[in-house]
This record gives structure tokens, C-alpha cells and sequence, in this order.
């Protein structure tokens, strides 16, 4: 029980450091921070329940004033924005890309792990920032859409890292991944 | 490490954090409904005087925290003078205005601990029910602790990669910081279970530090 306490704060942690990094460009020229890549990476090596454990931790930090969203963006205001909807999809992220690598057994992890941090870390969480931009900026469907489209290449390339980072971890750490060890 | 709270004790700091934080609540109701754009606009007029008297260092810190916006505001705009709903349009940018300044207002006014205590607060209905929320406390002082730690690695690590290639360092330092994560996490857990472990009853507030 401890360990599973200390493995979601720190996730809580690694979400916040990853969006401290500072973001590298895309050729398109879009930055793109490693944030996305902390919460699919909380669903693909924590699992469903904890995966959005850690990532509700993290916002519950962002609500409270500390500007660990990327950019060091923070504090109350975050949430009535225009992008909240993402921050709303974030713990349902994780939840979905936990809940698929929890359940697809018997494939290579790299594959399980990229294809769920896809499903939930790209498709749901977009649902969830087309939703929230919707609502906030009057958008229809289509416009939001575009006006994130820039984002989604370097979004599919996380996944993608997130599948070759969950089997790394998985070699390196087994005992870790609570997604697979129990 | 850089929190977004204001140096300065003004009078916001002195009134309660769960009554600042249900005003907030509900002002963003109250305005949602409202299309008239003259009367949000007069509510950024209000926002902006509540943080003018607070101050000038409120007001640069409001400013601050606006500015990531900026990028948002104008794409909306652009958007609704594309379509012709320039009045739509500037409804709505006057709205994300005023709901944002105002919330962070709350939150350049309030100390971390009052609204940790509005949380546990609003948490204590959940732990009637079994839920450990206690752990709650615990947990965010853990993630605070932790973050200028793993922060200072990562940092560790870009200055150990320049000092070997000429590339930029990017995703090759992804793993060895989320194994030291991983690391760190089981000797917080060996450091839990020292103390007595997180079986119930709640922790001891020894554990907080």
C-alpha cells in the first residue's frame, strides 16, 4: 500500500517535471511540451485507478496555486479557461490508457502501451479539449479541431514514446509497473 | 520554488479562502448566461479594479498570469471575425477575461495551507465514506517535496548530455528520470512503512515534514 501511495505523489511529481522541461519544436514549429507524455505514462505504468489518481494529485497542485502546467501556467483561473476542457480530460486520459494496458495481455507492452496512450492520452483527451474549447469559445466541433490540429502530430508522437518508455520500464523496473505486476 | 502567490499581505489575504473561492464560484454562474457584451465588459472594468486595489505588484502578477492567454484570446477572435460574429466574439474573450483574472485573483491572495484546508474540508464528507482522505495532506506535501528534487535531476542529467554530444538533449533523458522517479518512490514508501506505515488510523502529523 505504501509503495503504491509513493509511486502515484511521484508521478504527481514526474507530471509537473515534465512540463517544466523546456519544449522542443516540432518542423511545424509548434511547441510541444512533455506533459501529455507524463499523464500517459501514469495511465500506461500505474494502471487505470491509479494512473488518474496521480494525474487528479497533480491538478490538485495546479488548483492550488503551483505553476507546474506547462509554461508555468497555474493557480484557479487555469480551470475556467478556455483549455480547461484538457485539464478535465487529463485524469480520464490516464484512466482509459491504464484500463487498456491493464487488460491487453499476451502482445509486446511497446505496441499495448503506444496504442493505449493513444486511445486515451490522443483520442479521449482531445474529446475532452475540442468539448471544453466548445464550450468557453463558442468553437463548433470543426473549428476547435482546427485550431488544435498543429498539436496532434506531436501528440501521436508521444504515444509512441510513451510505448517504447513503458517497456523500457517494464525491463528495467518490473516491480514498478503496477499496470502489469498484479 | 516559484509559487504564484502575492509577497505582499493586502486585504484579500484577510478574507476567508472558502469565501473567496465560493464568490468566485459564483460570479462564473452568475455570468455565464449573460450575452450582453457591455456588462462583461464592465465586469472586467471590476476585476481589473479589485486587483488596482491591490496594489501594483498584484497588478503585474495578474498581468503575468494573463499573458499564455494572449495567444487564445486572438485566435478566438480571428475565428468569430472570420464568421462575422465579431459580438460573439468579443463576448467571449471579455468573459475568459474576467472568470481568469478573477480565479487567479484567489489565487495570488491565498496561502497554500488555507486552501489545502478548504479542500480537506470539502473532502471530509468522502472520508465518512471510507475513503482515505487523510492521505490527501500527505500526498500533496510528498509531490511539493518532490518536484525540486526530480526537477534539480532532470537538470542533472541535460548537463551531463551537453557535456558528451553536440545534439540537444530530448528524449533520450525521458527514462533515466522516470526510473529515478521510480527509485525515489521506493524509498519514500521504505521511509512510510518506517513510520508506522499509511494503515489507518490517519497518519501522524509527524509525517508531514
Amino acid at each position: 500500500m505504501e509503495r503504491s501511495f509513493a509511486l502515484v505523489a511521484l508521478f504527481a511529481a514526474l507530471i509537473a517535471v515534465l512540463g517544466l522541461v523546456p519544449s522542443f519544436m516540432l518542423i511545424t514549429g509548434v511547441p510541444i511540451s512533455a506533459q501529455s507524455l507524463g499523464v500517459m505514462l501514469a495511465g500506461c505504468v500505474l494502471g487505470a485507478k491509479r494512473g488518474a489518481l496521480a494525474v487528479l494529485l497533480f491538478l490538485l497542485l495546479v488548483a492550488l496555486g503551483l505553476p507546474l502546467l506547462a509554461g508555468g501556467r497555474g493557480g484557479l483561473g487555469v480551470f475556467v479557461g478556455p483549455t480547461a476542457g484538457f485539464l478535465a480530460g487529463f485524469p480520464v486520459a490516464a484512466f482509459v490508457t491504464g484500463w487498456i494496458t491493464e487488460r491487453w495481455r499476451g502482445v509486446d507492452l511497446m505496441l499495448v502501451a503506444g496504442l493505449a496512450a493513444l486511445v486515451g492520452g490522443v483520442l479521449v483527451l482531445y474529446a475532452f479539449g475540442v468539448a471544453g474549447m466548445m464550450l468557453a469559445a463558442g468553437l463548433s466541433p470543426v473549428q476547435a479541431l482546427t485550431a488544435l490540429a498543429a498539436f496532434v502530430p506531436g501528440d501521436i508522437i508521444k504515444a509512441a514514446i510513451a510505448g517504447v518508455l513503458t517497456r523500457a520500464i517494464w525491463q528495467a523496473r518490473p516491480e514498478a509497473v503496477l499496470s502489469r505486476s498484479r | 520554488m516559484l509559487a504564484l502567490t502575492l509577497e505582499a499581505r493586502t486585504w484579500a489575504h484577510r478574507l476567508p479562502a472558502g469565501l473567496k473561492l465560493a464568490l468566485v464560484a459564483l460570479v462564473v454562474v452568475l455570468a455565464l448566461p449573460v450575452t450582453d457584451p457591455r456588462l462583461v465588459a464592465g465586469l472586467v472594468v471590476a476585476v481589473a479594479g479589485l486587483y488596482a486595489s491591490l496594489g501594483r505588484q498584484a497588478m503585474r502578477m495578474g498581468l503575468r498570469l494573463l499573458r499564455p492567454l494572449a495567444v487564445v484570446l486572438a485566435i478566438i477572435m480571428i475565428w468569430h471575425l472570420v464568421l462575422h460574429e465579431a459580438r460573439l466574439g468579443l463576448l467571449i474573450c471579455l468573459r475568459i477575461l474576467a472568470l481568469v483574472g478573477l480565479a487567479n485573483l484567489v489565487t495570488i491572495t491565498t496561502r497554500l495551507d488555507d486552501l489545502m484546508a478548504v479542500v480537506e474540508w470539502l473532502l471530509a464528507p468522502l472520508s465518512r465514506l471510507g475513503l482515505p482522505t487523510s492521505r490527501v495532506a500527505l500526498a500533496v506535501a510528498l509531490v511539493i517535496r518532490q518536484i525540486p528534487a526530480l526537477a534539480t535531476r532532470a537538470e542533472a542529467l541535460r548537463a551531463a548530455w551537453r557535456a558528451r554530444a553536440t545534439r540537444r538533449p530530448g528524449r533520450e533523458l525521458a527514462l533515466p528520470l522516470v526510473l529515478s522517479a521510480l527509485d525515489d518512490a521506493e524509498q519514500v514508501a521504505d521511509a512510510l512503512r518506517a513510520r508506522g506505515g499509511l494503515a489507518p488510523p490517519a497518519p501522524p502529523d509527524e509525517e508531514r515534514t
